[in-house]
């Protein structure tokens, strides 16, 4: 068996939900979609048990109705486990995950300025990466939103 | 003793590109470090989004000034696994030995400026002197000092001769020669040595809890580099050791960059000894597949990971690109703390940070302005005087009195 059908395994037995749900795209890449109230036992377990000790990145999706949360982890020799979640729109707040990684709190002020979402739990700090003076209500990679160049900023 | 707060930057002139520090000193020393980016971010990651896939080639190229082919790479790379192509062989060679000159030149020029910021000069000058060598070379190989257009999708632009072979192995010759006198400066030249140990220390644990990478982690005996765990280009088939250090300070970060050209060096001599013939490119459709992938590549700096995400239209849904230094800046707190103000510059520089990658994206504020355009003189005069019209100051009766009097 390879090492990501082991890890394949391991997901499905230890939860249930996670059936038909995990997929190996290649060697090295694994692909699974969690519900959001899952999410942290599913990262807790694949941290402490697993060997997913790195955080590569998040990755925040625009789906439509929904947005999607796309955690890397990444294991010492390479391999990659991709954990999507799907937040709806109108309700887009999500739990932080910096007690597991601190590195994570960059790639969720990400998740807060380009696409509007709500990440709770977060220490006080400055934004990221947006300017302050950046205008409310304004997500730019929310697929709605289209950038214009601008004679303020851009010289003429 | 009193507290008090020196904010440095976004413009300093100690500073090679715009970023802020806040620096809580009691006395000399450093209490707590913050710091703020964002002032280069360029809105890259939404530009991919309304550029079609071979544009994107050349804007991911652009997130990075120093490791461009790293980024394009990085893309194209995962474009290619969404698109199920599998590139020559001789194009993998050809884009690693281009990714292995990038890293060359990256590491001197990073030799250069800690040599620098710990007032040692005269490295700067022979180490930047030496980097011209590699940089003529990329721009024999590719036309161009920095981003070198020698990726595409399905491979690369450009193929190497017989001739440009030769010139390379020359080049890497004196390179190699000159590296291994850095080498003796850095284990020998006692100024050198007593300036950087047990500065900037990051211990192995921290590396893991914050999740640096890159010569920063591999510099705390952290045994972590892509090319070796998630091997892509040709490096699975050269033979090359991972570099690491357990010094954990900024002394053991030059050992593993000083380390590591010398690796290069072995595998571009590997690379130009085996490079098979053959096409350099397979044909890539114009619409990728519905699809995700996600791609790492070590640059210079450490891992990149790029994340596309494709729709079946010639345009990217979604592509996410996080650069080395959003990963290592993390450790530079942990790094000064309790130490002196004088190791900020040399403990920031340590971990050759990036910000013109980690940023990516300065949007446009949105005014409502049409597009830009090109303006002639007698335009760009108007424009200014609306402009200042618009905020309240006119100069058209001064203008009229100015010319009644030359009258």
């Amino acid at each position: 068996m390879t090492k990501e059908e082991d890890v394949q395994n391991e997901l499905v037995k230890k939860f249930d939900f996670l059936k038909d749900k995990v997929k190996i795209q290649r060697s090295r890449r694994i692909f699974a979609d969690v519900a959001a109230q899952d999410l942290r036992s599913v990262l807790d377990h694949m941290i402490k048990n697993m060997g997913f000790s790195f955080l590569c990145t998040i990755t925040g999706l625009d789906e439509g109705s929904v947005f999607g949360v796309v955690y890397h982890l990444s294991t010492k020799d390479g391999m990659i486990l991709n954990l999507k979640i799907r937040i709806p729109k109108d309700k887009p707040t999500l739990e932080t995950i910096t007690e597991y990684f601190p590195s994570a709190e960059a790639y969720e002020r990400e998740l807060m300025d380009l696409f509007g979402m709500q990440v709770e739990g977060l220490p006080k700090g400055s934004r990221y990466p947006l300017p302050d003076d950046w205008p409310a209500g304004e997500f730019p990679l929310r697929k709605g939103w289209k950038s214009k160049t601008s004679k303020q900023e851009g010289g003429i | 003793m009193h507290k008090f707060t020196v904010p440095i930057g976004p413009q300093h002139p100690a500073l090679k590109e715009p970023e802020s520090f806040n620096v809580l000193l009691s006395g000399e020393r450093i209490m707590k470090f913050s710091a703020r980016l964002g002032y280069n971010h360029r809105g890259i990651e939404k530009a991919c989004e309304e550029r079609t896939y071979i544009q994107n080639v050349y804007l991911t190229e652009r997130v990075c000034g120093i490791c461009s082919h790293a980024h394009s790479s990085c893309f194209v790379q995962a474009v290619e696994e969404i698109a199920g192509l599998e590139i020559p062989r001789r194009a993998n060679y050809i884009r690693t030995l281009v990714g292995e000159l990038e890293r060359i030149h990256s590491h001197l020029l990073w030799l250069g400026v800690a040599g620098h910021e710990v007032g040692f000069d005269t490295l700067l000058m022979y180490a930047w002197r030496d980097r011209e060598i590699v940089m003529d070379i990329l721009a024999k190989l590719t036309g161009n000092r920095v981003n070198y257009g020698i990726n595409t999708i399905g491979g690369v632009r450009r193929d190497i001769n017989t001739d440009q072979i030769k010139d390379v192995s020359k080049a890497v010759k004196k390179l190699k020669e000159r590296t291994e006198y850095y080498v003796r400066v850095a284990k020998e030249e006692v100024t050198l040595i007593k300036r950087l140990s047990g500065v900037g220390v990051l211990l192995p644990k921290d590396v893991l809890k914050l999740g640096a990478v890159g010569p920063t982690a591999r510099a705390s005996g952290i045994e972590r580099d892509t090319r070796k765990d998630d091997p892509y280009g040709a490096y699975g088939e050269l033979d090359f050791r991972v570099i690491t250090d357990d010094h954990n300070d900024v002394y053991g970060r030059t050992l593993v960059r000083l380390g590591e050209l010398l690796e290069s060096y072995k595998m571009i001599s590997q690379i130009l000894e085996n490079i098979p013939e053959g096409p350099i490119t397979v044909k890539a459709p114009r619409k990728i597949p519905a699809g995700e992938a996600v791609s790492r590549y070590e640059a210079p700096r450490g891992e990149n990971v790029h994340y596309v995400k494709s729709n079946g239209t010639d345009k990217p849904e979604r592509v996410k690109i996080r650069a080395p230094t959003l990963a290592n800046i993390q450790t530079v707190a942990k790094m000064l703390e309790d130490r002196n103000l004088a190791d900020l510059p040399i403990v920031i520089a340590a971990i050759d940070p990036c910000f013109s990658c980690t940023d990516r994206l300065t949007l446009v504020k949105d005014v409502g302005h049409g597009k830009g355009r090109k303006m002639r003189w007698e335009d760009l005069h108007s424009h200014s005087i609306q402009w200042y019209k618009a905020r309240g100051i006119d100069f058209s009766d001064l203008n009229k009195k100015m010319e009644k009097l030359l009258k």
